[in-house]
C-alpha cells in the first residue's frame, strides 16, 4: 500500500500540474473580471468552451492542409482564443454593459445576467455545432508528434517525493505543536525554523528507513502535449504578467480596477477597458479551452461546466482579483485534485472513487472562503458600508 | 384599457363571458394548445384586474376545478402540465422565500427536492431493505402522507446543514457555493450505491408506492362518477397539488407579514444596518433557508410517488435553474409572481417546447417544401438537431438575460422591489 502510494506520487502530482495550468489560465479569466467589475463572470466557462470548440474545428478543418502538427497548433491556439475573445467582449457589450449603464444597487443583477448568459451560450454552442455539423461532440484529432511519451529522469522523481515528504511532515508538526499548545494552554511552542528542521530530519530518517521503496525504478514519462501544453500556459501566464505590470494598457487596467471613477477622472475610459479586460480573460479562456481539448480529446458545448468552477476554486483559493494568486491556485487546485481523486480510491479500497474528486475541489473552495477569504496570496479587505 | 378599468361592470362582464367561452372551447376541444393557454390567460385576467372578489372566487373554481379536470379527463396531458405546474408552483414559492425575501441567491435549491424525493422513495420502495435490519419494506402507500412530513423536516435539515457554511459568505460567493453543494448532493445521490446501496445509484429507485385511493374512488362513485384506478391518479394528484398550493401559498403571504418575514427583507436590504438593528444574521438566514428547504422537500416526496421513479437524473443543476428562472420572471419576493413564472415555465418547457419540436418533427417528415418564389427550402433538409424542446437552456438564458436589462423587478412585481430595482446607484 504505502509504496504504491509513494512511488505514484511525481506522476500523479505531475498530471495535477498539468491540469492546474489549465485551470490557471481559466481563473485568470475569472480574476480579472473579478478585478476590475467585482463580478463573478460565469459564462466564462462557456467563453472556454467557445475557444475548445472553435479549436477542435480548426483541427479538424486544417488537418490535411497544414503539413505541420506543431503550426497546426499555434494556429489553433490563436483561433481558438480569438473566437473566445470575440465572444467574451460581445456577451460585455450586450448584457453587462446595459446593466452597468443603468445602474442597479441591486447585487444580483448583474450575477443572474451572468447565470443567464452562461445558460444562453451553452445552447447557442449546441445550435451552431448542430445546425453545421448535426452533431455537438467535436473529438481533437490526434497527432503522432502529441502523443509521443519522453521519460524523466528517476532522480527528478525522488526530488519531488522529498519535498512532498517534507511538506507533509511540516503539516505534521504544526499540527501536533498546535495541539500541544493549546493542551498544554501555552504559547510557547517550536519556532518556525525549528519545525522546518524537525520536518527535514523526519524526512531523512523515512527516506533511511523506506529508501527500498523510494529508490526504485520510477517509470515516470510525460507526453509531448502536455510538455506543449506547460510551455505555451507559461508563456501565457508570463506574457499577461508582463503586460499588466509593464504596458500601458496594464496600468490603466489596474486603475481601472482600483477605481473606476477616479480613472475616468485621469482621462481612461473605462468601458474601453473593461472592454479589453474581457479581451484579454476571453483569449487566455480560449487558450486554455484548446489545450483541454487536446489533453482530454472530447469536447462539446456543455463542457465547459466542471473546469469553469474549478477554475473559480482556484481563483478564490489563490485570492480572487490577484493574478498571481490565480497561477498559483489553479496549481495547487490541480495538484490536489489528481492527489486526492487517485489515493481516495487507494484508501478507501475502491469503495470512494474518482468520482468524489469534484466533491473535494468544492469542500476546499467552502473552507477557503470561510477561513482565509482572502485566499493563499492576497490581503484582507474590511467590509465597506 | 384605461377606460376598461374604470368601468368594473364592463369588464368584469368581459372576463366573465370570455372564461365561459375559452372554458367552453377547451371542454370541446382539450388537446387544442390554444384553447388552453387562452383559459389559463383568462385566469390570470381574472385575478389581476379589479373585478368584484366573489367572481374571482367562481371563475377561478369554475377553471380549475371544473373545466381543468374535465377536459383532463379527455386528454391526460392537462392533469400532467397541471401537476407538475402545482409542484414547480411551490418550489418557487419557496425559493421565492430565500432569493426574494431574503435575498440570498440560491443555485443549488434541487437539492432539497432531491431529498425530499429519496426520502419517500427509498422507504416507499424496496430500497431500504437493503440497509435496513427489518425487511418491511416498502412500507404501505398510506405512509406517503407521514413521510411528507418526514421530508419536509429532511429538507429543512440538509438546509441547516448546508446552509451553516454557506450563509456566512455573502452575495456571489454563496451562490457558487449552494451551486457546489446542490452538485454534491447530485453526486452523492449518483454514488451512495457502494458501499452500501442507499440510492441505487444512476439506475434509479423504481417502483415507488403510491398513497392509496380507493376511498377517493369511492366518494366520486356515490355521484355516479366511476373511475378506474389508472384514471384517478392524475386527478387525486391534481387536487391534491391544488391543497398543497393553497397552503403554501397561505404559509407564504403569513410568512411575508410575520416579523421573520420582515427580517428577512431588512437582511436583504442592507445587511449591516439589519445587524445594526438587532436581527441575528446567521440565525435569521438559517430560517429563510430551512424554510425554502422545506416546500421543496415536500414537492420532492409528492414527485416520488407521482414519478413512481426518482434517479439523480431529475436533481442538475438545470432545474435549479429553472426554478430561479420562474422566481425571476414572476418577480422576485412577489407570491402571485411565483405561482404566474411557475406556470410560464412549466408550460413553456412542457409544453411549447415539445409542440414546437413536433410541429418541426411532421414538417420534416412530411417533406414539406416552403416556396416563397425567391426562397425555397425543403423541409426534409431541416437537421435534427434543430429541436426546440433540447435547447430549454437557450431559452432559460434568455428569459434570465432580458429580464434583468429591460425589467429587473419581474412581470408581477413586489413593490418594495420595484423602488428598489429602480433606484439610481
Amino acid at each position: 500500500m504505502l509504496d504504491v502510494l509513494i512511488q505514484l506520487l511525481p506522476s500523479v502530482l505531475l498530471e495535477g500540474l498539468i491540469l492546474g495550468f489549465v485551470y490557471a489560465m481559466i481563473a485568470l479569466g475569472y480574476t480579472m473580471v473579478y478585478g476590475v467589475l467585482e463580478l463573478i463572470n460565469f459564462a466564462h466557462s462557456e467563453i472556454f468552451m467557445s475557444g475548445a470548440i472553435a479549436g477542435a474545428e480548426t483541427f479538424i478543418l486544417l488537418k490535411g492542409v497544414v503539413p505541420n502538427a506543431f503550426l497546426l497548433l499555434t494556429l489553433a491556439v490563436l483561433i481558438g482564443g480569438g473566437v473566445a475573445a470575440v465572444v467574451a467582449i460581445l456577451v460585455e457589450r450586450l448584457a453587462y454593459r446595459p446593466l452597468r449603464k443603468r445602474g442597479t444597487t441591486n447585487r444580483l443583477v448583474p450575477l443572474i445576467t451572468a447565470i443567464g448568459v452562461s445558460f444562453f451560450l451553452q445552447d447557442l454552442a449546441r445550435l451552431i455545432e448542430g445546425l453545421w455539423h448535426n452533431a455537438f461532440y467535436r473529438r481533437y484529432p490526434t497527432f503522432e508528434v502529441f502523443e509521443k511519451s519522453y521519460t524523466i529522469p528517476n532522480w527528478i522523481g525522488y526530488l519531488v517525493i522529498l519535498a512532498t515528504l517534507v511538506i507533509f511532515f511540516w503539516v505534521a508538526v504544526y499540527f501536533f505543536d498546535w495541539l500541544y499548545k493549546s493542551i498544554a494552554r501555552t504559547p510557547k511552542g517550536l519556532s518556525p525554523r525549528a519545525r522546518w528542521y524537525l520536518a527535514a530530519a523526519l524526512t531523512v530518517l523515512f527516506a533511511i528507513f523506506y529508501r527500498t521503496i523510494i529508490f526504485t525504478d520510477l517509470g515516470m514519462t510525460i507526453q509531448m502535449k502536455s510538455i506543449l501544453v506547460i510551455v505555451v500556459s507559461f508563456a501565457m501566464l508570463y506574457g499577461l504578467n508582463w503586460l499588466v505590470h509593464k504596458t500601458k494598457l496594464g496600468i490603466a487596467i489596474r486603475a481601472v480596477a482600483q477605481d473606476m471613477q477616479t480613472a475616468a477622472l485621469m482621462g481612461i475610459d473605462p468601458d474601453t477597458i473593461i472592454s479589453r479586460t474581457f479581451l484579454i480573460g476571453g483569449f487566455l479562456g480560449g487558450v486554455a479551452g484548446v489545450l483541454f481539448g487536446l489533453l482530454y480529446t472530447l469536447v462539446h458545448p456543455y463542457v465547459g461546466f466542471i473546469p469553469g468552477i474549478k477554475a473559480f476554486t482556484a481563483a478564490v483559493l489563490g485570492g480572487i482579483g490577484n493574478i498571481t494568486g490565480a497561477a498559483v491556485g489553479g496549481l495547487v487546485l490541480g495538484m490536489l485534485e489528481m492527489l486526492g481523486g487517485t489515493y481516495l480510491t487507494f484508501l478507501t479500497n475502491g469503495a470512494m472513487g474518482t468520482e468524489y474528486k469534484d466533491i473535494l475541489a468544492f469542500a476546499i473552495l467552502i473552507f477557503i472562503l470561510l477561513f482565509r477569504p482572502q485566499g493563499i496570496i492576497g490581503q484582507q479587505l474590511g467590509e465597506k458600508v | 384599457m384605461r377606460k376598461l378599468r374604470e368601468n368594473p361592470a364592463l369588464l368584469s362582464l368581459i372576463i366573465a363571458v370570455s372564461a365561459a367561452l375559452f372554458g367552453y372551447w377547451l371542454l370541446r376541444n382539450p388537446s387544442s394548445t390554444l384553447a388552453f393557454l387562452l383559459t389559463l390567460g383568462t385566469l390570470l385576467a381574472a385575478f389581476l384586474q379589479p373585478i368584484p372578489r366573489w367572481l374571482k372566487v367562481l371563475i377561478g373554481g369554475a377553471i380549475l376545478l371544473l373545466v381543468l379536470p374535465v377536459a383532463g379527463f379527455k386528454n391526460s396531458f392537462l392533469f400532467e402540465l397541471g401537476i407538475q405546474t402545482g409542484i414547480y408552483a411551490a418550489m418557487a414559492l419557496g425559493l421565492n422565500v430565500v432569493v426574494g425575501l431574503a435575498g440570498l441567491l440560491d443555485l443549488g435549491y434541487a437539492a432539497f427536492f432531491a431529498v425530499g424525493a429519496y426520502t419517500w422513495a427509498i422507504f416507499g420502495s424496496s430500497q431500504a431493505n437493503h440497509f435496513m435490519p427489518w425487511k418491511i419494506f416498502p412500507l404501505p402507500g398510506a405512509y406517503f402522507y407521514l413521510f411528507m412530513l418526514v421530508a419536509v423536516v429532511m429538507a429543512a435539515i440538509t438546509g441547516v446543514i448546508i446552509g451553516s457554511p454557506a450563509l456566512r459568505l455573502k452575495g456571489d460567493y454563496l451562490a457558487i457555493v449552494t451551486l457546489g453543494l446542490g452538485e454534491m448532493v447530485r453526486v452523492l445521490a449518483n454514488n451512495l450505491d457502494h458501499p452500501i446501496n442507499i440510492t441505487n445509484g444512476p439506475q434509479g429507485i423504481t417502483p415507488i408506492q403510491r398513497p392509496p385511493i380507493d376511498w377517493f374512488i369511492a366518494i366520486f362513485d356515490k355521484f355516479g362518477i366511476h373511475m378506474s384506478r389508472v384514471e384517478a391518479y392524475p386527478l387525486f394528484f391534481y387536487l391534491l397539488v391544488l391543497v398543497i398550493i393553497g397552503i403554501v401559498t397561505l404559509v407564504n403571504i403569513n410568512l411575508d407579514r410575520s416579523r421573520f418575514g420582515r427580517a428577512w427583507i431588512a437582511i436583504r436590504e442592507d445587511e449591516i444596518a439589519a445587524r445594526a438593528m438587532g436581527i441575528p444574521l446567521l440565525p435569521t438566514k438559517l430560517l429563510a433557508f430551512a424554510t425554502g428547504a422545506s416546500f421543496s422537500g415536500a414537492m420532492g416526496a409528492l414527485f416520488a410517488a407521482k414519478q413512481l421513479y426518482v434517479s439523480p437524473e431529475s436533481f442538475t443543476l438545470i432545474q435549479s435553474i429553472m426554478i430561479l428562472v420562474m422566481v425571476i420572471l414572476g418577480g422576485m419576493g412577489s407570491i402571485p409572481g411565483a405561482i404566474l413564472g411557475a406556470a410560464t415555465v412549466t408550460i413553456l418547457n412542457v409544453d411549447l417546447l415539445k409542440t414546437a419540436s413536433d410541429y418541426l418533427n411532421d414538417l420534416r417528415n412530411a417533406g414539406f417544401t416552403l416556396d416563397l418564389g425567391f426562397f425555397k427550402y425543403n423541409f426534409a433538409n431541416l437537421p435534427n438537431q434543430l429541436e426546440p424542446a433540447k435547447y430549454e437552456r437557450m431559452v432559460f438564458g434568455l428569459i434570465l438575460i432580458l429580464m434583468m436589462i429591460y425589467r429587473p423587478e419581474g412581470i408581477l412585481p413586489e413593490r418594495r422591489h420595484v423602488m428598489e430595482m429602480k433606484e439610481e446607484g
